[in-house]
């Protein structure tokens, strides 16, 4: 039986990691291997087909499809700008005033003419697409035409939920503590800007109050659905999310509900304080899993500590449970038997024993936990 | 067609989005039977990205179990010599998101239905309808078609003769949208056209240069007439030769299957047609995921199949909540939760969707969203699986432009047989009753309905070895794959609380009789594991198929709960009062012992 499925999420001080970054469609590499890149720098640039407009010409000027050539005024590929004439009938009797111009909507360029339905299709010029670096560090491989791979140092600390898109700012600690609740009086305006660290949870009105601030981000350890859903004005039914345009991206560490940070995770934070996070709120939870991210260039230790592969859960291993009834609760795996143990549900399952910080043990199913990776 | 071959050992695997299962089936005596499997994570994403590392894992753990020498190297060893290979490798897939295709019709209700049900039959997600008529402003059309990434587009639109010009502008807002496949950046997206044949050229000279383009016979030649198989014979070519020759791994696995690989819902569908076939009935089959719920049914010989691609019991669940609204899923709870602890529990499933269950009320809620997933799905069916509309007005596509009116539902819960259910919820339920009344509640099935459950979703493996030998399969369906749970009797209109709603008779094989009286909104269970007759005489107003408060009598089949006689009435109404509403279900909860006592 396949163990489960999360794989925890990763905190670390000190990796290398590598961030790709392509354009939708080709376009044009503006770096090269070897580069220093900011995170806003642009890398690459495309241009993006612009939108397409329908005339029906043929209605317009009450003519049958098959008549469409005779009266157009342009053709396929031609320039057109905003009310030249695109086509134009015959005027009755020569008299001009009872003459029917069709005029162009937009400015671009014609792209295709149908005599079976009568319609022009013009397209407005491209639009320029800029891919920014999004992460400090250096260019390490060019795809031409698609985009580059970037390779930093620095601390990682991914989260389990995110909305919004990619954010840039200095990191700072607005409560004291991991279980504090990060309040609407605590953000001021000097947080503008800023990547906001909280405690256990962000309330509506502390969300509020950050997108009024012009917070770059928010990270704190759980919101509430409810709160969610008044964010974003719809109700996330999955959670493919980074598209959201909510004013500042949220990152949560834990999950629903008002739950504390994770110690490690917050003291890391407090370590970084100060310093330019690049933090995305891209989730997506289906096969190819991604995970919201804080990333902070620079090395904490002054080196990189030897990768260590992660194997099955070992007894000593710090988890979090993830499921009722013990939720959000951090400890140690004591036991790991192998048998299947029935539980309160009378299902069967591979359960494994969690010891406390205060010594108490509690029993969860293997499916309930994730590795707390450092 | 040649004779079908002569076949004793059989590997079949399936690659799902997140794993590999493998089966071996094996010939004893007259009888094919399962007799090991494997399973193993599915290998098409980094770092190993080839479809092949997670089926060869999948077949030595089949190995490691059977003895059986089944791979040298990379390769199938083949034919079977005692304990050495296997005579036939099969495989189905739905790993990388499975095949996803969006649709375009003229009419929405018409060839955009049609188009609908020829793509979903063939196994795919329908991304989106688009058609002439479907509110849509046409930049916006072009705009959503840009949007999507699919594997490829069926356009369909006009009855052959008719009119071209809906189905031609539709081929020039494809074209203008110039739309890019979702795997593979050199290769063109292919289109297959199956509508008016009048309008062939006129697409080739629009899309011809634009995308792969492939020609069908038009799936609607006449109003009343639906012709789906060549196009989905295309679909799954296409299926064969683009998407899946793009996908990792998979032209080595297609060099190692015996027959062509089908997709995972086209290879379901396919034994749910055999299956019906078979025994001449009508049947309902839904696969509730993660993260879609599939349903498939034959109605009067009549296959069709929906996706509802957002609802589901982990990634969907959230969007279970969404789309049911929170009083629907309160609405089973025979407890009392604050709304804001319920929203937050389902989205932590909805962002860790592996955990399962450790309370029993926790439990608890995932049925009561599970009921409202399989609710949700079945509508959506029903919306779908309708009879042709237009067939008997004589009108011309143009006036028939304007109809809103649909189809008859060939979904008939009466003359319904069979309801199969498969998926975790249903499939590893702690207690096979809780699957059963979670089918009862969301289904209402009428008359006399057999549930039984696809305790290992076998159905695709089974599905696919179907096309290359039918008995083997239909063997190993009924002995190995299919957990009968019982019978469900249930009369059709309102019943009077407190009075009798019906008496029934079951008699058995042995010429013994079980008699019992059902009251009004209350359920009785009978445990039966074999074939029976029942006869029911049921309360003025009610009926079990042979008319309002007539006799009436019908074979029936138990199984491992047995047959539960259900007095609520159809449509199944729960009480607007809250706490009866709350002991009501725990009544009926206790009386087919469906959880431990302590939580009720």
């Amino acid at each position: 039986m396949a163990h489960a499925y999360t794989p925890g999420l990763k905190v670390v001080p000190s990796i290398r990691l590598r961030r790709r970054r392509l354009l939708p469609i080709p376009g044009e590499v503006r770096v090269q291997v070897g580069d220093k890149v900011k995170g806003q720098d642009i890398v690459a640039q495309t241009k993006l087909p612009g939108k397409v407009h329908l005339v029906n010409v043929a209605n317009r000027l009450g003519i049958a499809a098959d008549e469409l050539r005779g009266v157009m005024r342009k053709k396929e590929g031609d320039q057109v700008y905003a009310n030249e004439p695109l086509a134009q009938n015959e005027p009755f009797l020569g008299l001009k005033f009872l003459q029917t111009v069709v005029p162009s909507p937009i400015t671009g360029s014609v792209e295709s003419i149908s005599e079976v339905t009568g319609q022009v299709i013009l397209r407005e010029p491209p639009r320029l697409l800029n891919l920014t670096g999004y992460i400090d560090g250096q260019v390490v491989e060019v795809m031409p035409k698609s985009g580059v791979v970037i390779e930093t140092e620095g601390t990682f600390i991914q989260g389990i939920f995110g909305v919004g898109g990619e954010a840039h700012g200095p990191v700072t600690i607005a409560v004291d503590s991991p279980d504090s609740e990060l309040l609407p009086e605590f953000l001021t305006e000097a947080h503008k800007g800023q990547v906001v660290v909280g405690g256990a949870h962000a309330s509506w009105e502390t969300l509020q109050k950050a997108k009024a601030v012009g917070v770059s981000g928010i990270v704190v350890g759980g919101i509430n659905d409810k709160d969610l859903r008044q964010l974003l004005g719809y109700d996330i039914g999955v959670a493919v999310t980074g598209q959201e345009n909510i004013g500042f991206t949220l990152i949560v560490t834990e999950g629903f509900g008002v739950i504390t940070m994770a110690e490690h995770t917050f003291e890391l934070f407090k370590r970084r304080q100060g310093h330019v996070a690049s933090i995305s709120g891209a989730t997506q939870i289906r096969a190819g899993v991604l995970r919201p991210e804080i990333i902070v260039p620079g090395l904490l230790e002054g080196r990189i500590p030897e990768a260590t592969e992660r194997g099955a859960l070992t007894v000593g291993d710090p988890v979090r449970v993830i499921r009722e009834p013990h939720f959000g609760v951090i400890g140690r795996v004591s036991a790991l038997p192998s048998e299947l143990t029935k539980i309160g549900t009378e299902s069967c399952v591979r359960i494994l024993e969690v010891t406390l910080e205060k010594g108490e043990r509690i029993v969860v199913p293997r499916a309930n936990v994730e590795l707390l990776e450092r | 067609m040649s004779a079908t071959p002569e076949l004793n050992v059989i590997l079949a695997t399936d690659c799902g989005s997140t794993t590999t299962k493998a089966i071996l089936i094996e010939k004893k005596g007259d009888v094919y039977r399962q007799t090991y499997r494997g399973e193993a994570p599915t290998t098409v994403e980094a770092p190993f990205e080839d479809v092949t590392c997670g089926v060869m894992n999948s077949i030595t753990e089949v190995e490691e179990l059977s003895g059986r020498k089944i791979l040298e190297g990379n390769k199938i060893l083949t034919p079977a010599k005692g304990d050495i290979g296997v005579d036939i490798y099969v495989s189905t897939s739905s790993a990388g998101g499975g095949l996803q295709m969006m649709v375009a019709g003229a009419v929405k209700t018409m060839t955009g239905e049609s188009a609908q049900r020829c793509a979903l039959g063939a196994g795919a997600i329908v991304m989106d309808v688009l058609a002439s008529n479907d509110g849509r402003m046409d930049h916006e059309k072009i705009e959503r078609i840009r949007q999507l990434r699919p594997d490829m587009i069926l356009l369909s639109g006009g009855t052959d003769g008719g009119t071209i010009s809906h189905v031609v502008e539709m081929a020039q807002y494809i074209s203008a949208a110039d739309p890019r496949p979702r795997l593979g950046q050199s290769y063109r997206l292919p289109l297959i056209f199956a509508g008016n044949k009048d309008a062939r050229d006129k697409v080739k000279e629009i899309l011809e240069a634009k995308t792969a383009l492939y020609i069908s016979d038009n799936l609607r030649p006449t109003l009343d007439k639906e012709n789906l198989m060549p196009a989905r014979h295309t679909i799954h070519d296409i299926f064969l030769e683009h998407v899946m020759a793009q996908a990792p791994g998979y032209p080595k696995l297609m060099g190692l299957t015996h027959a062509p690989i089908m997709p995972t819902p086209a290879a379901v569908g396919s034994m749910l047609e055999k299956f019906a076939r078979a025994k001449r009935a009508n049947a309902l089959a839904v696969d509730i995921g993660g993260a879609t719920t599939d349903v498939f049914s034959v109605f009067q010989g009549i296959f069709n199949r929906t996706v509802s691609a957002n609802l589901g019991m982990s990634y969907s669940v959230s969007n279970v909540l969404a789309e049911a609204g929170t009083e629907n899923i309160y609405r089973w709870l025979s407890f009392d939760i604050d709304e804001q602890d319920l929203r937050n529990r389902l989205k932590n499933k909805m962002i860790r969707p592996t955990t399962v269950p450790q309370t029993l009320q926790d439990l608890h809620i995932e049925h009561a969203v599970s009921r409202e997933a399989l609710r949700l799905a079945f509508d959506q069916h029903k919306a779908l699986a309708v009879g042709l509309k237009g067939v008997h007005q004589e009108r011309t596509i143009s006036e028939a432009f304007d109809q809103s009116s649909t189809g008859e539902s060939l979904i008939n819960m009466m003359s319904l047989n069979y309801i199969l259910g498969s998926g975790g919820i249903l499939a590893h339920s702690p207690r096979r009753v809780q699957s059963m009344m979670m089918m009862m509640d969301a289904y209402q099935p009428l008359g006399v309905t057999m549930l039984l459950v696809d305790s290992i979703f076998m159905a695709p493996h089974l599905g696919v070895l179907a096309g290359v030998h039918e008995k083997a399969a239909l063997d190993v369906f009924y002995h190995d794959c299919l957990v009968p749970l019982g019978a469900c009797v249930a009369p059709l209109g309102e019943v009077k609380e407190g009075k009798k709603a019906f008496d029934f008779t079951l008699l058995l094989p042995d010429g013994t009789k079980k008699e019992g009286e059902v009251i009004g909104n209350e359920v009785v269970l009978v445990p039966l594991e074999g074939e029976a007759k029942v006869v029911v005489r049921p309360a003025k107003g009610l009926d079990f198929g042979a008319g309002p408060g007539k006799e009436f009598e019908a074979p029936l089949t138990g199984g491992v709960v047995g047959v539960i006689f259900d007095g609520r009435g159809r449509p199944l109404k729960l009480s607007p009062d809250t706490p009866k509403r709350r002991a009501d279900l725990e009544r009926w909860a206790k009386t087919v012992d469906m959880y431990p006592t302590e939580l009720l």
